[in-house]
């Protein structure tokens, strides 16, 4: 069975080429230019699934992107959720299925590519309808830079569905006329199948292009900044409300005209029109020549427009005015309708007569898609005259235009569309003229009659009358509400999930809000509509993320020897953006073995660390002093030319944010040294104070990171080590003390060499060019073979510098932390007249005695190491909530030196309490952890000179 | 995404830039001088208008330099002509 409802002519699709697909398990035929829907109807299909609450047959209903019923699932090509038939373009091979309620994801990898293009344009037009098309001539006419995207695979807007004539022809001459002029126009970008979806500041507007299947990328997201924006994004048609709306086989009237015109189906053999106002009688005319039997045009006004009345006798239609429909018959699919009298006051109730179809098609009126002007902070207002919201205000450099903007005629959104288009290019600053645009038939109009709720259908029936046949939500949901006492329409709409669903409410939105008015008893206007969000339509994820996913998701940096690390099969860390080894397992460790040896290593004989990662900053100039005394908490200017000095940078509220070396490498320069992921933040927090606060001090500020590559060397043999590559710098102590540099030769590379140990252990920091990193590394790796030098990643340094109760900033501290709740006062100077932080010492929060102290903490020296996190607690058993919390363990690990566990901790008032025993509350039990100095190892820092 | 008027470099997407909050609030001259409530007002109290806000932003991804604009936090309207190189914070 193919085809049966497929007409012998006609429509826009491709006969020549046959289309097979699957759908629910059974094989049909269709044409290439099909949607999978027009596709199915052609088959007879009408139901495509079941709805998510009370799993009621459910059919297509309309043709397009505003399809509230037929969600399906793609198979085949690839695992698709959650897609409208309406929207889908039929392919060969294409598997699908019905879906109600959620999708499936894919579980392989996607292997289609997407990807993202930046643009800019004086004007972009969204839309290709009678309205976009003429408002692209005259803007693309002017020579402004012109995008003009539509949605839809073609250009033509309804003109496509519509079967019209423009200048006596057939609109599809003037759409493809245009069409190619504009694409033979420089600077003009023509994007057909391509929605835009989201609106957002300063005209930055997103729209995801649907390539194709076959295409290299299958989609391509395009942020475009125009200068101007015509908005000719068209209306949807509104279905009514009645008892029964639901079944399979009603529709949208216009809709079904699009199915004969642009895709030559017929929706059925016999129709029930229903509606409040004049454009369904387009439908039942263009169907009933197409050979559809329409049973009669039910229209609730009561009187039919003159000109549609005459076409309609001349056909044998008939026209029952001041009639509605009041339920429908049928089990999987209409099979009559009730038609009812509109009861007026004076008027005796009636019983409904009965009219058999198979295809209900109805029009409640048209709503403009006042999406995107929504998105662009456009207020609306509900317009009596035709029954829906409009745009009111106009925001800047965004019009609305054609139906969009409430116009309704092909006429009228021919011109308003050519006149708009050469505005904006006006805008944009072109000479632009508007373009002549083709006559459009047009004929007196009689107004609608918005229709919310029926007047006569019982209240009983109100589980019967869907309002949002996505959400399964009916009348009586709304009726719940209002009981309820909520009148907020952005309130009835979490409550009934009203216009929640995949369409965000695009036929059922306005809707609710005439019903809403009508049980509350006020007007649509006040009751207003909810907020318009982006996006416009789903969008798949995969299409924002773009290229943007795996590996290039993030930038990744890495230092000069990373692909020796990657020799050694070294898990990586990551810190900020830069990956850094964690520890380098030999065979058969794991983790905490590989720790506790490298950290022996480091402590007995010699180790190496690459510590590149380490932000530097070169700060020059003749004020270079001056300045770092106001942002270190200690004194700077006083450091000679070859020494070193720890610094802390607090924030003006006297919370340390950062710490790390300062080098006096000349009369008028220094180099910094940052944490290695705070270095942006610092170079930033630095520029703002010389750039604002003080603009007169001669600095200048280079962020050098990856100047240089940074080899720690460190442990009792390094000095061993560092002599066997080194022959021009003296490393004996009285020459070459802590905390000084030199510059000589390393491995035959020149080389910047600091006395600085993270570990409390004899070490250099070796600083060469950042090409000569791994050679020079490689080199030290050599000259210490013999003596087992031993590698070691970021997890070993933190157990050493542990030890040693060095603070991680960021681990350690949070931002509330002083350097004197580290027990750092020894870093604040007290002979600056100012520095940032210095004011905030003498606050009364930060003098409070009972301020959190970094302090160490030993659990039972046979117990686990505590978790970092642990909150610590008074007493051995927890009292009633609230439990009074003394703090909490920032650093934990176990000591290969030590051989046991400790801690480091933000504990309250903790230095007044050292050797007091406190709980760590772990899981469901209490850890007993005596309070120490936070200095485990080496106490006297005997070490440090070897 | 807003268009943001670097002086420097024209115009640019908001992703290259960092908000720096309020404009105008200096430093004191003596901050020892100060009582901690003035202090405190300093370092804690920023205005939050709902309407025109004059305020700093950082092209971090660009020049790295520091400017003042004013902005209308209800429609993020930037009036272009008026940004500067920011002389105090």
């Amino acid at each position: 069975m193919t085809g049966e409802y497929r007409l012998a002519e006609g429509g826009r699709i491709n006969r020549d080429r046959p289309v097979r697909f699957r759908f629910d398990g059974h094989d049909y035929e269709g044409f290439d230019g099909d949607t999978l829907a027009s596709a199915l109807l052609s088959n007879g299909v009408h139901q495509v699934g079941t709805s998510i609450r009370y799993g009621r047959p459910r059919g297509i209903a309309s043709a397009g992107p505003e399809e509230p019923n037929a969600l399906v699932q793609i198979e085949e090509p690839f695992p698709e959720p959650m897609l409208t038939a309406t929207t889908v373009e039929l392919r060969d091979g294409l598997v699908a299925s019905s879906l109600p309620g959620q999708g499936r994801l894919a579980t392989e990898p996607d292997p289609a590519r997407y990807d993202a293009i930046n643009a800019h344009c004086d004007v972009l037009i969204v839309g290709a309808g009678p309205t976009g098309l003429a408002a692209a001539l005259s803007a693309a006419r002017s020579g402004a830079r012109v995008i003009i995207a539509d949605a839809d695979t073609e250009f033509g807007g309804s003109l496509l569905g519509s079967g019209e004539a423009l200048d006596h022809a057939p609109a599809g001459r003037w759409i493809d006329r245009v069409t190619a002029e504009l694409r033979d126009t420089p600077d003009v970008t023509v994007l057909p199948h391509t929605t835009v979806f989201g609106r957002y500041d300063d005209n930055y507007l997103v729209a995801v292009e649907h390539r194709g299947e076959d295409a290299f990328t299958r989609q391509r997201t395009w942020h475009i900044r125009a200068r101007e924006v015509v908005l000719a994004t068209g209306s949807h048609e509104r279905p009514l409300v009645f008892p029964g709306n639901d079944r399979p086989g009603t529709m949208l009237a216009t809709s079904a005209r699009t199915y004969v015109h642009r895709y030559g189906v017929l929706p059925g053999r016999r129709a029930v029109v229903f509606t409040t106002n004049d454009s369904a009688y387009a439908a039942a005319i263009d169907l009933h020549d197409a050979g559809v039997e329409i049973a009669a045009v039910v229209d609730v006004r009561p009187v039919a427009t003159t000109l549609w009345t005459a076409r309609c006798v001349e056909r044998g239609i008939q026209i029952l005015t001041s009639c509605a429909v009041t339920g429908t018959s049928g089990t999987d699919r209409v099979s009559g309708a009730q038609i009812s009298p509109v009861p007026s006051a004076d008027s005796a109730p009636t019983v409904p007569s009965e009219l058999d179809c198979d295809l209900l098609l109805v029009s409640g009126g048209w709503n403009p898609a006042v999406h995107l002007h929504s998105q662009a902070r456009g207020t609306v207002r509900y317009s009596e005259e035709i029954g829906a919201l409009v745009p009111d205000s106009t925001p800047r450099g965004v019009r609305s235009v054609g139906a969009a903007a409430g116009s309704f005629t092909t006429g009228e959104c021919l011109r308003t569309g050519s006149e708009a288009g050469r505005d904006a290019a006006r805008e944009a600053g072109f000479g632009a003229d508007t373009a002549e645009v083709p006559g459009a038939p047009s004929g007196p109009v009689t107004p609608p009659q918005p229709t919310w709720l029926l007047p006569g259908v019982p209240a009983e029936s109100g589980d019967e009358q869907f309002v949002d046949l996505a959400r399964d939500a009916t009348v009586a949901d709304v009726r719940k509400a209002v009981g309820a006492g909520m009148s907020s329409v952005e309130h009835i709409k979490r409550f009934t999930t009203i216009g929640t669903a995949h369409d965000q409410g695009k036929t059922s939105g306005l809707l609710s809000s005439g019903v809403i008015a009508e049980l509350l008893g006020v007007e649509v206007a006040q009751v207003g509509a909810t907020t318009f969000r982006p996006p416009y339509a789903p969008v798949a994820f995969a299409a924002l993320a773009g290229r943007d996913r795996g590996d290039l998701y993030d930038p990744v940096r890495v230092t000069a020897m990373h692909d020796w690390h990657l020799t050694q099969d070294c898990p990586f860390e990551n810190v900020g953006q830069w990956k850094r080894p964690w520890y380098y397992p030999q065979p058969g460790e794991d983790m905490d073995s590989a720790v506790l040896r490298e950290c022996h290593a480091v402590r007995t004989g010699v180790g190496m660390q690459d510590v590149s990662t380490l932000g530097k900053i070169d700060v020059q100039g003749p004020d270079a002093a001056e300045f770092l005394d106001l942002v270190y908490t200690n004194k700077m200017s006083t450091l000679k030319v070859g020494r070193i000095r720890y610094g802390l940078m607090c924030h003006a509220d006297g919370m340390v944010f950062d710490d790390g070396t300062v080098m006096r490498t000349g009369e008028h320069r220094y180099l910094i040294s940052t944490t290695s992921g705070g270095a942006a933040g610092v170079l930033e927090w630095l520029e703002d104070w010389l750039q604002t606060e003080w603009p007169h001090l001669q600095v200048h500020l280079t962020s050098v990171t990856e100047h240089w590559a940074t080899i720690a060397l460190a442990g009792p043999r390094s000095r061993e080590v560092l002599a066997r590559v080194t022959s021009d710098i003296d490393l004996d102590n009285d020459a070459f003390p802590f905390m000084s540099w030199t510059d000589g030769t390393v491995a035959g590379k020149a080389a910047r060499v600091c006395r600085i140990s993270f570990s409390g252990e004899l070490a250099f920091e070796i600083n060469v060019p950042w090409w000569h990193g791994r050679e020079v590394w490689e080199a030290l790796y050599q000259a210490g073979s013999d003596q087992d030098i031993t590698p070691y990643g970021t997890e070993t340094m933190h157990v050493l510098r542990a030890e040693k109760g060095f603070p991680i900033v960021g681990q350690d501290t949070d931002g509330t932390v002083t350097p004197h709740d580290l027990g750092m006062s020894w870093a604040v100077s007290k002979k600056k007249d100012d520095f940032l932080g210095m004011r905030s010492f003498s606050r009364a929060d930060t003098v409070r005695s009972d301020r959190k102290h970094l302090v160490g903490l030993l659990p039972p020296a046979d117990s686990a190491v505590v978790p970092e996190g642990t909150q610590l607690v008074e007493l051995a058993e927890l009292p009633e909530p609230p439990v009074p919390m003394l703090g909490h363990i920032t650093s934990s690990y176990r000591s290969a030196a030590l051989d046991r566990p400790f801690a480091l901790a933000l504990v309250k008032s903790g230095r007044d309490r050292i050797g007091q025993t406190i709980y760590g509350h772990v899981g469901d039990r209490l850890v007993p952890v005596e309070i120490t100095e936070p200095v485990f190892y080496d106490k006297e820092g005997n070490r440090r000179d070897g | 995404m807003m268009l943001i008027p670097c002086p420097w470099c024209g115009p640019r997407n908001e992703t290259e830039f960092h908000y720096g909050g309020q404009a105008d609030v200096s430093y004191p001259a003596e901050p020892q001088q100060l009582s901690d409530a003035d202090w405190a007002r300093f370092l804690f109290y920023r205005a939050n208008p709902k309407g025109i806000f004059t305020e700093r932003w950082n092209h971090q991804a660009g020049c790295r330099r520091w400017f003042t604009i004013r902005r209308d936090t209800t429609t993020n309207e930037i009036f272009q002509d008026d940004s500067h190189e920011a002389v105090t914070r």
